[in-house]
Protein backbone atom coordinates (compact mmCIF):
# COMPACT_ATOMS: atom_id res chain seq x y z
CA UNK A 1 0.00 0.00 0.00
CA UNK A 2 0.56 3.53 -1.09
CA UNK A 3 1.32 5.40 2.38
CA UNK A 4 1.70 9.35 2.51
CA UNK A 5 3.00 10.75 5.64
CA UNK A 6 3.41 14.71 6.56
CA UNK A 7 6.24 16.83 8.31
CA UNK A 8 7.69 16.90 5.79
CA UNK A 9 5.44 15.35 3.46
CA UNK A 10 6.74 11.89 2.15
CA UNK A 11 5.41 8.47 0.44
CA UNK A 12 6.11 5.20 1.45
CA UNK A 13 5.25 1.87 0.18
CA UNK A 14 4.33 -1.04 2.80
CA UNK A 15 3.86 -4.45 1.98
CA UNK A 16 1.04 -6.91 3.02
CA UNK A 17 -2.05 -6.42 5.33
CA UNK A 18 -2.04 -4.49 9.00
CA UNK A 19 -4.55 -3.36 10.94
CA UNK A 20 -4.52 0.87 11.62
CA UNK A 21 -3.11 0.43 15.18
CA UNK A 22 -0.85 -1.92 14.11
CA UNK A 23 0.60 0.09 10.94
CA UNK A 24 0.92 3.27 13.27
CA UNK A 25 2.81 0.97 16.15
CA UNK A 26 5.03 0.12 13.18
CA UNK A 27 6.01 3.14 12.24
CA UNK A 28 6.23 4.17 15.80
CA UNK A 29 3.77 6.83 15.38
CA UNK A 30 1.29 7.97 18.09
CA UNK A 31 -2.11 6.59 18.18
CA UNK A 32 -3.64 10.08 20.00
CA UNK A 33 -1.37 12.43 17.85
CA UNK A 34 -2.33 10.89 14.38
CA UNK A 35 -5.42 10.49 11.57
CA UNK A 36 -5.31 7.46 8.92
CA UNK A 37 -7.51 8.34 6.07
CA UNK A 38 -8.07 5.05 3.48
CA UNK A 39 -8.62 6.52 -0.06
CA UNK A 40 -10.16 9.38 1.43
CA UNK A 41 -12.16 7.98 4.03
CA UNK A 42 -11.09 7.97 7.51
CA UNK A 43 -10.74 4.81 8.99
CA UNK A 44 -10.74 3.75 12.72
CA UNK A 45 -8.05 1.65 14.55
CA UNK A 46 -9.09 -1.76 14.00
CA UNK A 47 -9.38 -1.63 9.86
CA UNK A 48 -7.77 -3.66 8.26
CA UNK A 49 -5.72 -1.99 5.36
CA UNK A 50 -4.62 -3.68 2.39
CA UNK A 51 -1.92 -3.20 -0.95
CA UNK A 52 -4.56 -1.47 -3.01
CA UNK A 53 -4.77 1.08 -0.47
CA UNK A 54 -4.14 4.49 -0.72
CA UNK A 55 -3.28 5.32 2.94
CA UNK A 56 -2.52 9.36 4.62
CA UNK A 57 -1.33 9.27 8.08
CA UNK A 58 -2.57 13.00 8.70
CA UNK A 59 -0.76 14.15 12.17
CA UNK A 60 -3.02 16.26 14.44
CA UNK A 61 -1.00 18.09 16.68
CA UNK A 62 -0.11 21.80 16.51
CA UNK A 63 2.44 23.82 18.38
CA UNK A 64 1.24 27.32 18.89
CA UNK A 65 -0.34 28.03 22.13
CA UNK B 1 -13.08 -4.10 0.15
CA UNK B 2 -12.38 -4.94 3.56
CA UNK B 3 -14.86 -4.01 5.87
CA UNK B 4 -14.40 -1.99 8.99
CA UNK B 5 -14.57 -3.97 12.49
CA UNK B 6 -15.67 -1.09 14.31
CA UNK B 7 -18.80 0.10 14.91
CA UNK B 8 -20.76 3.37 15.59
CA UNK B 9 -22.24 3.03 19.35
CA UNK B 10 -24.51 4.76 18.25
CA UNK B 11 -26.17 3.08 14.72
CA UNK B 12 -24.22 -0.27 14.74
CA UNK B 13 -22.80 1.21 11.19
CA UNK B 14 -19.42 1.10 10.16
CA UNK B 15 -17.27 3.30 12.39
CA UNK B 16 -15.03 6.06 11.05
CA UNK B 17 -13.21 6.90 14.28
CA UNK B 18 -12.58 5.33 17.50
CA UNK B 19 -12.64 7.54 20.93
CA UNK B 20 -10.76 5.32 23.70
CA UNK B 21 -11.38 8.39 25.94
CA UNK B 22 -15.16 7.46 25.47
CA UNK B 23 -14.81 3.94 25.03
CA UNK B 24 -16.52 4.06 21.92
CA UNK B 25 -16.71 3.94 18.20
CA UNK B 26 -18.58 6.39 16.30
CA UNK B 27 -19.76 6.73 12.11
CA UNK B 28 -19.15 10.43 10.74
CA UNK B 29 -22.80 11.32 11.44
CA UNK B 30 -22.58 10.32 14.96
CA UNK B 31 -19.31 11.73 15.58
CA UNK B 32 -20.37 14.99 14.40
CA UNK B 33 -23.09 14.94 16.81
CA UNK B 34 -20.85 13.75 19.55
CA UNK B 35 -19.08 17.38 18.63
CA UNK B 36 -21.74 19.74 18.08
CA UNK B 37 -23.23 18.06 21.87
CA UNK B 38 -19.30 18.82 23.18
CA UNK B 39 -18.94 22.00 21.90
CA UNK B 40 -22.81 22.98 22.91
CA UNK B 41 -21.67 21.81 26.31
CA UNK B 42 -18.70 24.19 26.65
CA UNK B 43 -20.11 26.89 25.27
CA UNK B 44 -23.33 26.78 27.81
CA UNK B 45 -21.61 25.35 30.68
CA UNK B 46 -19.22 28.24 30.87
CA UNK B 47 -21.87 30.95 30.14
CA UNK B 48 -18.88 31.55 26.59
CA UNK B 49 -21.74 33.14 24.10
CA UNK B 50 -25.21 34.41 23.85
CA UNK B 51 -27.36 34.84 19.93
CA UNK B 52 -26.95 38.08 20.58
CA UNK B 53 -22.85 38.46 20.70
CA UNK B 54 -21.12 39.69 17.85
CA UNK B 55 -18.55 37.14 17.57
CA UNK B 56 -14.84 37.42 16.18
CA UNK B 57 -12.63 34.05 15.35
CA UNK B 58 -9.47 34.47 15.51
CA UNK B 59 -8.84 31.75 12.40
CA UNK B 60 -4.73 30.95 11.63
CA UNK B 61 -5.92 28.66 8.36
CA UNK B 62 -5.37 25.55 10.49
CA UNK B 63 -7.59 23.01 11.92
CA UNK B 64 -8.61 24.54 15.00
CA UNK B 65 -9.65 27.49 13.78
CA UNK B 66 -11.76 26.58 10.85
CA UNK B 67 -13.02 23.96 13.08
CA UNK B 68 -14.41 26.29 15.36
CA UNK B 69 -15.22 28.87 12.97
CA UNK B 70 -17.31 26.03 11.09
CA UNK B 71 -18.98 24.97 14.77
CA UNK B 72 -20.50 28.01 15.50
CA UNK B 73 -22.03 29.05 12.45
CA UNK B 74 -23.25 25.10 12.31
CA UNK B 75 -24.53 26.22 15.67
CA UNK B 76 -26.36 29.60 14.56
CA UNK B 77 -24.22 31.99 15.73
CA UNK B 78 -23.16 35.07 13.89
CA UNK B 79 -19.52 34.75 13.97
CA UNK B 80 -16.37 37.22 11.09
CA UNK B 81 -13.25 35.38 11.04
CA UNK B 82 -9.97 37.72 11.67
CA UNK B 83 -6.62 36.20 9.84
CA UNK B 84 -3.50 37.90 10.65
CA UNK B 85 -0.19 37.62 8.12
CA UNK B 86 2.51 37.31 10.56
CA UNK B 87 5.13 36.55 7.44
CA UNK B 88 6.26 33.38 8.10
CA UNK B 89 7.60 32.78 4.47
CA UNK B 90 5.43 30.27 2.57
CA UNK B 91 3.85 28.84 6.07
CA UNK B 92 1.96 32.36 6.35
CA UNK B 93 1.05 32.75 2.30
CA UNK B 94 -0.57 28.86 2.54
CA UNK B 95 -2.35 29.73 5.68
CA UNK B 96 -3.61 32.86 4.35
CA UNK B 97 -5.31 31.17 1.77
CA UNK B 98 -6.54 28.48 3.58
CA UNK B 99 -8.70 30.98 5.61
CA UNK B 100 -9.72 33.22 2.64
CA UNK B 101 -10.90 29.88 1.08
CA UNK B 102 -12.59 28.67 3.82
CA UNK B 103 -14.59 32.04 3.84
CA UNK B 104 -15.33 32.76 0.44
CA UNK B 105 -17.03 29.26 0.39
CA UNK B 106 -19.24 29.82 2.47
CA UNK B 107 -20.20 33.56 2.13
CA UNK B 108 -18.17 34.47 5.68
CA UNK B 109 -16.46 37.98 6.48
CA UNK B 110 -12.57 37.21 7.15
CA UNK B 111 -11.06 40.61 8.46
CA UNK B 112 -6.80 40.47 7.63
CA UNK B 113 -4.46 42.32 8.78
CA UNK B 114 -0.81 41.80 7.92
CA UNK B 115 1.69 42.92 10.64
CA UNK B 116 4.71 43.79 8.01
CA UNK B 117 2.28 46.07 6.23
CA UNK B 118 0.13 47.58 8.92
CA UNK B 119 3.24 47.66 11.78
CA UNK B 120 6.78 47.11 9.78
CA UNK B 121 7.60 43.59 10.64
CA UNK B 122 7.18 40.01 10.97
CA UNK B 123 7.84 37.51 12.95
CA UNK B 124 11.24 36.07 11.99
CA UNK B 125 12.43 39.36 12.08
CA UNK B 126 10.75 40.18 15.91
CA UNK B 127 12.51 36.74 16.46
CA UNK B 128 15.78 37.59 15.86
CA UNK B 129 15.80 41.78 17.26
CA UNK B 130 14.02 40.84 20.50
CA UNK B 131 16.18 37.86 20.66
CA UNK B 132 13.34 36.09 22.19
CA UNK B 133 11.61 32.47 21.26
CA UNK B 134 10.13 32.88 17.94
CA UNK B 135 6.72 31.72 19.71
CA UNK B 136 6.78 34.41 22.52
CA UNK B 137 6.91 37.09 20.13
CA UNK B 138 4.32 35.62 18.48
CA UNK B 139 2.08 35.08 20.83
CA UNK B 140 2.30 38.46 22.00
CA UNK B 141 1.84 40.03 18.38
CA UNK B 142 -1.36 37.74 17.98
CA UNK B 143 -2.87 38.72 21.17
CA UNK B 144 -2.65 42.41 20.73
CA UNK B 145 -3.65 42.46 16.86
CA UNK B 146 -6.61 39.92 18.56
CA UNK B 147 -8.00 42.70 21.23
CA UNK B 148 -7.33 45.46 19.38
CA UNK B 149 -9.50 44.44 16.55
CA UNK B 150 -12.27 43.05 18.03
CA UNK B 151 -12.37 46.08 20.54
CA UNK B 152 -12.68 48.17 17.76
CA UNK B 153 -14.73 45.90 15.00
CA UNK B 154 -17.00 46.58 18.01
CA UNK B 155 -17.18 42.71 18.69
CA UNK B 156 -18.06 41.40 22.37
CA UNK B 157 -16.17 38.02 22.22
CA UNK B 158 -12.96 37.12 20.77
CA UNK B 159 -13.08 33.29 19.68
CA UNK B 160 -10.19 31.39 19.72
CA UNK B 161 -9.76 27.35 18.64
CA UNK B 162 -7.60 26.70 21.68
CA UNK B 163 -8.00 22.47 21.85
CA UNK B 164 -8.36 20.21 24.84
CA UNK B 165 -4.84 18.75 24.17
CA UNK B 166 -3.98 22.98 24.07
CA UNK B 167 -5.12 23.65 27.35
CA UNK B 168 -4.50 20.39 28.99
CA UNK B 169 -0.53 20.93 27.59
CA UNK B 170 -0.18 24.82 29.39
CA UNK B 171 -2.07 22.89 32.51
CA UNK B 172 0.53 20.35 32.31
CA UNK B 173 3.37 23.53 32.10
CA UNK B 174 2.43 25.53 34.63
CA UNK B 175 1.87 22.90 36.79
CA UNK B 176 5.24 21.38 36.65
CA UNK B 177 6.54 25.06 37.48
CA UNK B 178 3.47 25.68 40.18
CA UNK B 179 2.81 29.16 38.89
CA UNK B 180 0.09 29.77 40.48
CA UNK B 181 -0.64 33.58 38.74
CA UNK B 182 -0.57 31.26 35.30
CA UNK B 183 -2.79 28.69 36.67
CA UNK B 184 -5.72 31.00 38.41
CA UNK B 185 -5.60 32.29 35.18
CA UNK B 186 -5.98 29.48 33.00
CA UNK B 187 -10.14 29.45 32.17
CA UNK B 188 -11.80 28.63 29.14
CA UNK B 189 -13.36 32.13 29.57
CA UNK B 190 -11.52 35.54 30.26
CA UNK B 191 -14.00 38.21 30.88
CA UNK B 192 -14.02 41.56 29.70
CA UNK B 193 -11.96 44.20 31.59
CA UNK B 194 -9.88 47.31 31.13
CA UNK B 195 -10.08 47.45 27.38
CA UNK B 196 -9.60 43.83 26.55
CA UNK B 197 -12.35 41.96 24.79
CA UNK B 198 -14.25 38.71 26.76
CA UNK B 199 -12.14 35.55 25.05
CA UNK B 200 -13.78 32.41 25.34
CA UNK B 201 -12.11 28.77 24.04
CA UNK B 202 -15.33 26.56 22.64
CA UNK B 203 -13.27 23.50 21.61
CA UNK B 204 -12.03 23.16 25.54
CA UNK B 205 -13.95 19.56 25.43
CA UNK B 206 -12.58 18.43 22.32
CA UNK B 207 -9.38 16.67 21.66
CA UNK B 208 -6.96 17.87 18.34
CA UNK B 209 -7.32 14.74 16.89
CA UNK B 210 -11.07 15.29 17.19
CA UNK B 211 -10.83 18.87 15.66
CA UNK B 212 -8.82 17.45 12.93
CA UNK B 213 -11.20 14.65 12.29
CA UNK B 214 -14.49 16.98 12.29
CA UNK B 215 -12.20 18.59 9.31
CA UNK B 216 -11.58 15.59 7.68
CA UNK B 217 -15.63 14.53 7.87
CA UNK B 218 -16.73 17.92 6.94
CA UNK B 219 -14.27 18.48 3.88
CA UNK B 220 -12.82 21.36 5.20
CA UNK B 221 -9.27 21.94 3.71
CA UNK B 222 -6.46 23.73 6.13
CA UNK B 223 -2.98 23.85 6.72
CA UNK B 224 -1.87 20.57 8.34
CA UNK B 225 1.82 21.18 7.94
CA UNK B 226 3.35 22.60 11.01
CA UNK B 227 4.81 26.14 11.32
CA UNK B 228 8.04 25.75 10.87
CA UNK B 229 9.07 28.35 13.82
CA UNK B 230 7.07 26.14 16.43
CA UNK B 231 9.19 22.89 15.95
CA UNK B 232 9.94 21.06 18.60
CA UNK B 233 9.29 23.83 21.16
CA UNK B 234 7.93 22.81 24.69
CA UNK B 235 4.56 23.36 24.12
CA UNK B 236 5.09 20.16 21.52
CA UNK B 237 6.94 18.20 24.24
CA UNK B 238 4.42 18.83 26.72
CA UNK B 239 1.85 17.29 24.41
CA UNK B 240 3.71 14.27 23.26
CA UNK B 241 4.55 13.58 27.14
CA UNK B 242 0.62 13.75 27.42
CA UNK B 243 -0.75 11.24 24.85
CA UNK B 244 2.11 8.96 25.97
CA UNK B 245 0.08 9.12 29.09
CA UNK B 246 -3.55 8.73 26.96
CA UNK B 247 -2.68 5.66 25.16
CA UNK B 248 -1.88 4.01 28.16
CA UNK B 249 -4.90 5.08 30.43
CA UNK B 250 -7.65 7.01 27.63
CA UNK B 251 -9.46 9.94 29.49
CA UNK B 252 -6.22 11.26 31.09
CA UNK B 253 -6.04 14.77 29.34
CA UNK B 254 -9.65 14.91 30.07
CA UNK B 255 -10.01 14.66 33.69
CA UNK B 256 -6.39 16.63 33.98
CA UNK B 257 -8.15 19.58 32.79
CA UNK B 258 -11.30 19.10 33.25
CA UNK B 259 -11.10 18.38 36.50
CA UNK B 260 -8.68 21.00 37.35
CA UNK B 261 -11.11 23.38 36.06
CA UNK B 262 -14.20 22.38 37.94
CA UNK B 263 -11.58 21.52 41.49
CA UNK B 264 -8.29 23.14 41.84
CA UNK B 265 -10.15 26.58 39.95
CA UNK B 266 -11.98 27.83 42.28
CA UNK B 267 -9.58 27.06 44.64
CA UNK B 268 -7.66 30.11 43.03
CA UNK B 269 -9.93 32.07 42.00
CA UNK B 270 -8.22 35.62 43.40
CA UNK B 271 -4.79 34.13 43.13
CA UNK B 272 -4.44 35.55 39.35
CA UNK B 273 -1.32 38.12 39.23
CA UNK B 274 -3.26 40.87 37.18
CA UNK B 275 -0.99 44.34 37.26
CA UNK B 276 -2.87 46.86 39.24
CA UNK B 277 -2.94 50.10 37.96
CA UNK B 278 -2.94 49.45 34.43
CA UNK B 279 -2.52 52.42 32.24
CA UNK B 280 -2.75 53.66 28.70
CA UNK B 281 0.23 52.76 26.21
CA UNK B 282 1.44 55.75 25.18
CA UNK B 283 2.19 54.71 21.85
CA UNK B 284 -0.89 52.54 20.78
CA UNK B 285 -3.14 53.07 24.02
CA UNK B 286 -3.88 49.61 24.63
CA UNK B 287 -3.84 48.77 29.06
CA UNK B 288 -0.31 48.41 29.81
CA UNK B 289 1.42 48.22 33.26
CA UNK B 290 4.28 50.60 31.83
CA UNK B 291 4.66 53.41 29.73
CA UNK B 292 4.87 51.12 26.46
CA UNK B 293 3.32 47.98 25.76
CA UNK B 294 4.74 44.44 25.42
CA UNK B 295 3.79 45.04 21.70
CA UNK B 296 4.73 47.96 20.93
CA UNK B 297 8.62 47.08 22.19
CA UNK B 298 8.78 44.10 19.67
CA UNK B 299 7.51 46.38 17.23
CA UNK B 300 9.91 49.21 17.69
CA UNK B 301 12.86 46.91 17.73
CA UNK B 302 11.64 44.81 15.06
CA UNK B 303 10.50 47.44 12.56
CA UNK B 304 14.22 49.09 12.90
CA UNK B 305 15.96 45.42 12.06
CA UNK B 306 16.79 44.47 8.44
CA UNK B 307 13.78 41.83 7.49
CA UNK B 308 15.55 37.83 8.51
CA UNK B 309 14.24 35.69 6.07
CA UNK B 310 12.22 32.10 7.79
CA UNK B 311 14.61 30.03 6.35
CA UNK B 312 17.43 31.62 8.33
CA UNK B 313 15.95 30.98 11.62
CA UNK B 314 15.63 27.41 11.07
CA UNK B 315 18.86 26.99 9.85
CA UNK B 316 20.37 27.86 13.11
CA UNK B 317 17.60 26.26 15.59
CA UNK B 318 18.50 23.02 13.39
CA UNK B 319 22.69 24.05 14.26
CA UNK B 320 21.45 24.85 17.73
CA UNK B 321 19.92 21.47 18.15
CA UNK B 322 22.94 19.34 16.83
Amino acid sequence: MRVVLRNPKREIEIVGKRRVHALLDELQLSREAHLVIRNGTLVPGDAQLSDDDEIEIRPVISGGA
Amino acid sequence: MVASVSLCRVCKQPAIIDLPRHHANFCAEHFIELCRRQVTKAIEGFDMLTAEDRILVAVSGGKDSLAVWDLLIELGYQADGLYIGLGIGDYSDTSGQYARDFANQRGLTLIEIDVRATHGYDIPTAAAATRRVPCSACGTTKRHLFDQAALDGGYTVLVTGHNLDDEAAVLFGNTLRWDIGYLARQLPVLPARDGFPKKVKPLVRLTERETAAWCVVRGIDYLIEECPMAEGNRHLQYKAALNSIEQQSPGSKAAFYLNFIEHMAPLLAGQAELPDGLQECTRCGSPTPGDICAFCRIAERASAHDPVPVEFLAKKKKKAQR
